[in-house]
């Protein structure tokens, strides 16, 4: 009986020639993450509890200040503190400061910190991320991560694969943004609870790595383990001159077994939005165009790369946000905010009256930089929209694409952006 | 045996309403996570853990704890005085951290549709069994796999690694 590419990696990590669905294991790990939420109690419990008072290998952990940093208060310089001594009286190769690294998961992939083939976790739900990039990467807890960190090991159950088979090419405007709330919204936020997510098809060859970043990224939002997508000429040229370590793809077998098959026609994908308050409660644009917004937020591991703030520099050029309307654009990493300052989109952000912020994942998780206040309807670009996420739980999320974003924060109410730009977006 | 009040929730509750991300500066702190526990779900703004009584039992429907990794989450609730959750189903980094902190967690569809907020429960985590003495009746827990009830058993992942550290430390001496 043949594996899907999941499985290869748990059973390599593990020791073993094959495993099945609902086996456990101890398995090696490849590659460890936590942040400024997550370091300070992992770290006390690694070294006050377990007693273990080294990493067992620094240069595969990478400590990220990116939550709550730059401190919001003085709770959060508290916290920040800890996470820096622990890096350092660690010894920890990869640490990230403020204003040189950025959010987690954009740091890692863009550093070629998180490798094809590779079994990866972080303390942080959203490190199924990495898995675009053909590894087997999860979330985990504080002291999962404390066990990590002191034995370079860690328990897994190994999930039952879904397949998601993406036909033909996403139309224009639709982006794999809307691909993957289109399939949340389908199968539900439970719908792929602890199992993995494999997406595969002609569609994807045509994503780029940034955009399929987007799509592993929510698999949590679906309730998956992980999100993977297999090794091709998309992964093989991101990671050339990038890669920290050599590696070896894997590629799910002819006859692996799927728990569940699911079949999308991407040419038939809407522009589709998540309406208040669940990621899976979606609708296509023309269900939720006119709602009134009080904020917009470009930002979050799931859509502020490069990529999406040139175009929503693209949408805001010459253009001006709506008058009632606060536009915050927070851009994922260091390397990211860098390259939009070369390409002048920092500019054009200004210049639309947007506010510009540091690298952070700041008003996503309500940290700080765009927490929405009670009965404020805000439009954002990042995963997920449960109560009180952003700030007040009376506040409306909607999630977006960062095309709809922009041409929304200029309209000041949900508007597909053609209304804004016309037939198509015309970069600078 | 575990003997507590029933406090019922619906599905999907995340875990930005079972501790919202601003509590998080106090991670390292049980018992002030404790006062804020459930406080993100719609209706309990000005406070739930003070209703509580130490011992209660929270039940909840399916996919209990989504959204983040928080392992803030299972701990709000275990500092808020609750000694065991029930759930249809729990989503995957709640119940990881919740068996590594080797907090009980139950997982009864049967239990959880049956229950209503203030039923007397009485749960036996060896059996597996939860009695309602409110309505008179009793409902059976899917089974975990041994090495999670180990891990349970053994007070959570923080005393499996002291094993592990001692043998390394033993092999390599």
């Amino acid at each position: 009986m043949g594996m899907t590419m999941s499985e290869k990696i748990l059973a390599r990590a593990a020791g073993r020639d094959s495993v099945r669905p609902g086996d456990l294991l101890l398995a090696k790990i490849d590659f460890a993450m936590g942040h400024d939420l997550t370091i300070p109690p992992a770290g006390k419990i690694m070294r006050e509890q377990m007693g273990a008072q080294k990493v067992w290998d620094v240069d595969r952990v990478a400590v990220v200040q990116d939550h709550f940093q730059p401190a919001k208060d003085i709770a959060s310089a508290g916290l920040g503190r800890m996470t820096r001594e622990f890096a350092r009286e660690m010894g920890i190769k990869w640490y990230f400061e403020v204003g040189q690294g950025g959010i987690c998961h954009t740091v890692l992939p863009e550093r070629g910190l998180v490798l094809p083939g590779e079994l990866v976790v972080g303390a942080d739900s959203h490190s199924c991320t990495y898995g675009a990039l053909n590894n087997f990467a999860t979330g985990i807890g504080s002291t999962d991560l404390a066990c990590v960190m002191a034995l370079g090991e860690l328990w897994f159950r190994v999930p039952e694969s879904l397949r998601f088979v993406y036909h033909h090419k996403l139309p224009q405007w639709v982006e794999a943004k809307d691909l993957i709330l289109h399939v949340i919204g389908t199968i539900g936020v439970d719908g792929a609870r602890s199992k993995a997510m494999e997406h595969t098809g002609d569609a994807i060859a045509h994503i780029d790595m940034e955009g399929r970043l987007t799509m592993t990224n929510m698999a949590i939002e679906a309730g998956a383990k992980n999100g993977i997508i297999g090794f091709d000429e998309v992964t093989r040229e991101f990671l050339e001159g990038r890669a920290q370590r050599a590696y070896t793809p894997v590629d799910s077998d002819p006859d692996a077994e799927y728990e569940k098959t699911f079949e999308f026609d991407a040419e038939a994908i809407p522009i589709t939005l998540a309406r208040p308050m669940s990621p899976d409660h979606t609708a296509p644009i023309d269900e939720v165009a006119g709602t009134r917004l009080d904020q917009v937020f470009i930002g979050s591991c799931t859509n502020s790369k490069i990529g999406d703030l040139r175009r929503a520099a693209a949408v805001l050029k010459g253009r001006h946000i709506a008058p009632h309307v606060r536009l915050i654009v927070t851009p994922s990493s260091a390397q990211v905010a860098r390259e939009a300052e070369r390409e002048g989109l920092i500019g054009i952000f200004m210049d639309a009256g947007a506010g510009w912020t540091v690298a952070t994942c700041g008003a996503c998780l309500g940290g700080h930089m765009g927490v929405v206040g009670a009965g404020e309807v805000c439009l954002s670009t990042s995963n997920r929209n449960f109560p009180g996420r952003m700030g007040d739980p009376t506040a409306q999320v909607y999630l977006s694409n960062p095309v709809v974003a922009a041409a929304s924060a200029v309209a000041g109410e949900i508007v597909h952006p053609k209304e804004v730009v016309g037939r198509e977006l015309v970069y600078a | 045996m575990i003997r507590g009040r029933a406090w019922t929730f619906g599905n999907n509750v995340d875990t930005d309403q079972i501790i919202p991300a601003k509590y998080a500066i106090y991670s390292l702190d049980e018992k002030k996570l404790g006062e804020h526990a459930m406080e993100g779900v719609p209706g309990n703004e000005d406070g739930w853990s003070k209703k509580i009584s130490a011992g209660d039992i929270l039940v909840a429907g399916s996919n209990f704890g989504c959204g983040s990794s928080r392992e803030i989450a299972p701990v709000a609730i275990r500092g808020a005085g609750v000694s065991v959750v029930v759930a249809d189903s729990f989503a995957r980094i709640f119940f990881r951290n919740s068996i590594n902190l080797g907090f009980p967690i139950l997982q009864s569809p049967q239990a959880a549709e049956a229950i209503k907020e203030g039923d007397e429960l009485e749960i036996d985590l060896d059996e597996g069994v939860i009695r309602n003495f409110t309505q008179g009746d009793e409902y059976r827990c899917d089974a975990f796999p041994p090495f999670m009830n180990e891990l349970i058993k053994m007070g959570g992942l923080v005393p499996w690694v002291r094993e592990r550290l001692k043998e390394r430390a033993q092999a390599s001496a």
